[in-house]
């Protein structure tokens, strides 16, 4: 379970998080909505400790993301994550990228890593490309590639940031129809998204985030349908429809 | 002109100036080696977020890259003798050659470094890799190729400069041939003469790095 509590960002001057409450039960998919700057992306970075907080807490199975004592490296391990930009490693080939961190984090044999990194690869419909590097990929094939990636560690929740966002119009579909098994399969997963339809379709929960407070959350009818609580969602849905 | 050539004193002292040619290239790769290690921590260290590291680091690169590598031979080869420091010749000149890469490499790695963006660290983060796994297997493999040029003309820089090596007594390539040429005063044939083995070494070591940096690089954008 993910629980975000009382969640204060800022960034000098810039209040970015102004109090964000939060949780994710395992299982659940939840996707988050609003403009540009809303502060969406940045509570991910925050979930994962990527970004120090300024108030409140973050907590994964209990442990608090943001106490010094906790070991970030290990409890990233369970949290996986793929970013608008897909940040594959250009020196490596498919295969490598998604073997390198089951083989140097958790240690396993290459023989076991390579496995694992194939079955992922399989699973993303990227089997005929394991020796292929980066360059030779197409956006979506490389974002499909860093969610196998993610995957690879087998984490128990995973964190979407706008990964269609960067991918020409005629990717982003592989892209969603991959996220779309993932939650068939029960993923646990948080969405920052601009993709309405994907939201609604596949959102047990979604959230609306306007200027760093989260607006309003409820499953995917109540904030698409015809009466949202907040006159806010009711706008920005006008005007992204 | 009247000037008569006369090169076999030239072809009987080959043998022992391709000798010599390989101190010379002794000497290149393990201050090379040196260099590029030191240039890496000092690139680390001046990126430190702490005091002392930050200003050792600083200094050395200043030093380094702003006086002559002439006077960092004299200073390892008679210099450190005021401190009771005796070092060989050969010790001497690697010490200073070395210093001096270390000090370059650790500028072209700070380029090397701002050329890698911040996401391919972000996302090696989130792979819950520590700091050093993302330094060893992301972000400095990436690094080593961008600079992977620069690296190889800065180690062509190194064999010439190893010449200097001549002056704290040191018998490599240049320092042999300086021997002859007071043996036999044909000046101009033996300078000429290795300024040729200058020329194809240089010329060997950048094919050699084309060919491993085409090997190395082979489907990689």
């Amino acid at each position: 379970m993910i629980e975000v509590k009382q969640l204060h960002k800022k960034y000098g001057e810039l209040h970015v998080l102004k109090g964000i409450d939060l949780s994710v039960k395992k299982g659940e998919v939840v996707c988050v909505i609003g403009a540009s700057g809303s502060g969406k992306s940045t509570l991910l970075y925050c979930i994962n400790g990527l970004e120090t907080i300024q108030k409140g807490e973050v907590l994964i199975d209990g442990i608090s993301v943001h106490d010094k004592n906790t070991d970030l490296n290990k409890l990233r391990q369970n949290v996986g994550m793929v970013f608008q930009q897909w940040n594959s490693f250009p020196h490596l080939t498919a295969l490598e990228n998604v073997a390198l961190s089951p083989r140097v984090v958790k240690k396993m044999s290459k023989i076991e890593a390579q496995e694992i990194a194939k079955k992922q690869l399989i699973h993303v419909g990227l089997e005929d490309k394991l020796n292929v590097y980066p360059s030779a990929l197409s956006g979506g094939q490389q974002q499909r590639l860093a969610i196998a990636r993610a995957l690879a560690m087998e984490p128990s929740y995973m964190l979407f940031d706008e990964v269609t966002s960067a991918l020409d119009p005629e990717l982003v579909g592989e892209v969603l129809d991959t996220l779309r098994l993932l939650a068939k399969d029960g993923m646990t997963m948080i969405c920052v998204t601009h993709e309405m339809s994907f939201a609604r379709d596949v959102a047990d929960r979604v959230a609306y985030f306007h200027e760093g407070l989260m607006e309003e959350i409820g499953p995917p009818e109540q904030i698409f349908g015809d009466n949202p609580k907040s006159e806010k969602t009711k706008k920005f849905l006008a005007n992204v429809k | 002109m009247d000037y008569q050539f006369l090169w076999p004193p030239v072809i009987k002292a080959l043998p022992k100036l391709l000798d010599a040619a390989l101190l010379t290239m002794q000497v290149s790769v393990i201050s090379m080696i040196f260099g590029l290690s030191i240039g890496l921590l000092l690139s680390f260290g001046r990126r430190s977020k702490y005091f002392i590291p930050r200003t050792l680091s600083s200094i050395w690169v200043e030093i380094a890259r702003n006086t002559p590598v002439l006077f960092q031979i004299f200073f390892c080869y008679w210099g450190l003798g005021e401190f009771g420091i005796f070092l060989s010749s050969f010790v001497a000149v690697v010490t200073a050659l070395s210093f001096n890469t270390a000090g370059y490499m650790a500028e072209t790695f700070r380029g090397g470094f701002n050329a890698i963006p911040d996401t391919q660290l972000n996302a090696a983060r989130s792979l819950g890799m520590s700091f050093f796994q993302t330094q060893r297997y992301i972000i400095v493999p990436q690094v080593l190729r961008v600079i992977y040029y620069p690296m190889t003309n800065q180690f062509i820089w190194v064999i010439l400069m190893s010449s200097l090596g001549m002056l704290a007594g040191l018998r490599e390539l240049t320092g042999e041939t300086q021997y002859f040429n007071s043996r036999t005063f044909r000046t101009f044939e033996f300078f000429a003469a290795t300024a040729v083995i200058y020329y194809i070494i240089a010329k060997l070591v950048m094919l050699g790095a084309r060919l491993l940096g085409w090997r190395l690089f082979r489907g990689q954008s």
